[in-house]
């Protein structure tokens, strides 16, 4: 079944189109990928799906119901979780406590509820706290729980932001580059992370530069080349379609130039 | 000069440092939710001391309960003013804020002026007018009271932002306002908590000196600048630097009275202000900007 449905997005800045006519859908339970060359308008498309931004033309429907223009938390309550290119964590915080600030917004006493400590909400707590530790240990982070995340080597720091948005209990998970920035080892070990994260049950949705990561780990890959998709399928047959190839050589050309 | 008497000094700094240290704390709140400083500050302090006069004059409610009712309805219209007048205006520019909070400081007072009179109003001691002698040094037990409860807010604010969800929520959203929406976290309401907190603090801090000063529409802004100085002395935006620098504030007062003339108490706070603000402008505990990068 179709969770997230992306219908005819356009987007213009000036007279730029950065996202021209684009639809495509991702199932429930898939690791799906948006790949394309710089400037192929990723990022654009990444705003539009998680509402940052609102599409000239278009739908964009989460499970049925349309999305666009709704305010972040309302997002994030539907279901949707999202990380950043430049990872934002709450840096005087420590991982745990990083993890366990985004439970909170979908628990059921709510804020007022965990300031109260009612009898239900201090067993709710522990709970929040147990389940914060379970998603650090999911992502390879349990033994860095009490660093302040501004202490956290660079290739972690990733990591931290993927299981925060996991705490708000997501059924699609969007990553913008989760790999920019890593090394190859970093890299392995976030590809096992997303394993782990569709096993449980989340579906993902990765926008990605490097085609490494995406050609391992998705299940289907869209293919953006100045805003406009070009191709969609799966792994192998994206390598050898020559619309793809073309696209990316003509990068390489203009990068020796 | 004798132990006993500097003794003597260093209580009542300690006195008039808790109670900026409760300002300053509302200050500090207000900026870390929205970066900008809250000029009305000054007001919830009159508030707390003006409708605890109101509930216990007026509608004769027992002291305890007029407290507590003074320090409510106070949070309440620190609520009302953030939904009314900071929330309305949408793109949360800071300069429009601040202007914004001096317009509902001159509003307050006035409304206080209205409602309740000119005249400096009473409020009876919590438990009588005996005090305790301390190594010779003479404490008031309204002095006790003003020790206890700041230490009482300063616990609970403390316990509210390191063991709660909602304290969590409210530091992540001082730390980063974009991670803390995309986490689901509503920002706009912690804004309004905020206010609500810096209200009650302020408030608090009227109704327990009330009984030594008395309270009138006008005592706000004085008042408002010292926790405002004691906020900037300490560091803006760090609850801790905001007790340090309201007690610091408080010793710097008593001691320029014990060793230069009370004449020049009330410019203290504005030279250290102004010190602070060319010499060390993130405060004695706050991190210098160049080092976070």
């Amino acid at each position: 079944m179709s969770l997230l449905e992306v219908r005819s997005v356009s987007k213009q800045f000036g007279g730029l189109t950065a996202v021209d006519d684009v639809s495509f859908d991702v199932f429930e339970g898939a690791i799906k990928a948006v790949i394309g060359p710089n400037g192929a308008g990723k990022t654009t498309l990444f705003n539009i799906l998680t509402a940052f931004d609102r599409p000239d033309e278009g739908r964009v429907s989460f499970d049925g119901t349309d999305i666009v223009g709704q305010p972040p938390q309302r997002i994030v309550r539907a279901g949707i979780a999202r990380t950043f290119q430049n990872t934002q964590l709450f840096e005087e915080m420590s991982t745990h406590e990083n993890v366990m600030a985004g439970a909170h917004a979908v628990t059921r006493a709510g804020f007022f509820g965990a300031a109260l400590r009612l009898p239900w909400t201090v067993r709710e707590e522990r709970e929040v706290a147990e389940e914060a530790r379970r998603l650090l240990r999911l992502v390879g982070l349990e033994e860095w729980a009490d660093t302040p995340a501004a202490d956290l080597p660079h290739g972690l720091r990733r990591l931290l932001e993927i299981a925060r948005a996991l705490a708000t209990r997501p059924r699609l998970l969007l990553l913008d580059e989760p790999a920019a920035g890593l090394n190859t080892a970093e890299t392995a070990s976030l590809a096992d992370a997303l394993y782990r994260i569709r096993d449980r049950g989340t579906t993902i949705l990765i926008v990605e530069h490097d085609m490494g990561l995406v050609m391992e780990v998705s299940d289907e890959i869209v293919v953006l080349d100045r805003g406009a998709k070009i191709a969609e399928g799966p792994p192998r047959l994206i390598q050898k379609d020559p619309a793809v190839i073309a696209a990316y050589l003509g990068e390489e050309d203009l990068d020796e130039l | 000069m004798g132990g006993t008497e500097l003794l003597q000094f260093v209580l009542a700094g300690l006195k008039n440092g808790s109670i900026y240290a409760l300002v300053a704390l509302g200050f500090t709140l207000i900026y870390a939710a929205t970066g900008v400083i809250n000029f009305a500050q000054g007001e919830f302090y009159m508030l707390g001391g003006m409708l605890s006069v109101w509930a216990y004059a007026d509608l004769g409610l027992p002291l305890p309960l007029a407290g507590l009712v003074g320090v409510a309805a106070t949070a309440a219209v620190g609520g009302v003013f953030e939904l009314g007048a900071i929330r309305q205006r949408k793109d949360g520019d800071p300069l429009a804020l601040i202007v914004i909070t001096v317009g509902g400081s001159m509003v307050l007072s006035s409304m206080a002026r209205h409602l309740f009179g000119p005249n400096e109003r009473p409020l009876p001691l919590f438990s009588g007018g005996g005090s305790v002698s301390v190594f010779g040094a003479v404490l008031e037990v309204q002095t006790i009271w003003i020790l206890g409860l700041t230490a009482l807010a300063v616990v609970g604010l403390w316990y509210l932002y390191n063991r709660t969800g909602l304290g969590r929520a409210m530091r992540a959203c001082a730390v980063n306002r974009d991670a803390a929406r995309i986490v689901g976290i509503d920002t706009r309401l912690m804004v309004t908590v905020s206010f609500l907190l810096a209200a009650a603090l302020g408030a608090l801090a009227g109704l327990a000196v009330t009984p030594l000063t008395q309270t009138a529409f006008d005592v706000g802004p004085t008042v408002g600048i010292k926790g405002f100085a004691a906020a900037i002395l300490g560091g803006l935006g760090n609850p801790i630097a905001a007790v340090v620098g309201g007690l610091v504030l408080g010793m710097l007062e008593s001691v320029s009275i014990a060793f230069i003339s009370s004449t020049y108490k009330d410019a203290i706070a504005l030279i250290v202000l102004l010190a602070v603000l060319f010499m060390r402008p993130q405060g004695i505990l706050g991190r210098s900007s160049r080092e976070k990068v």
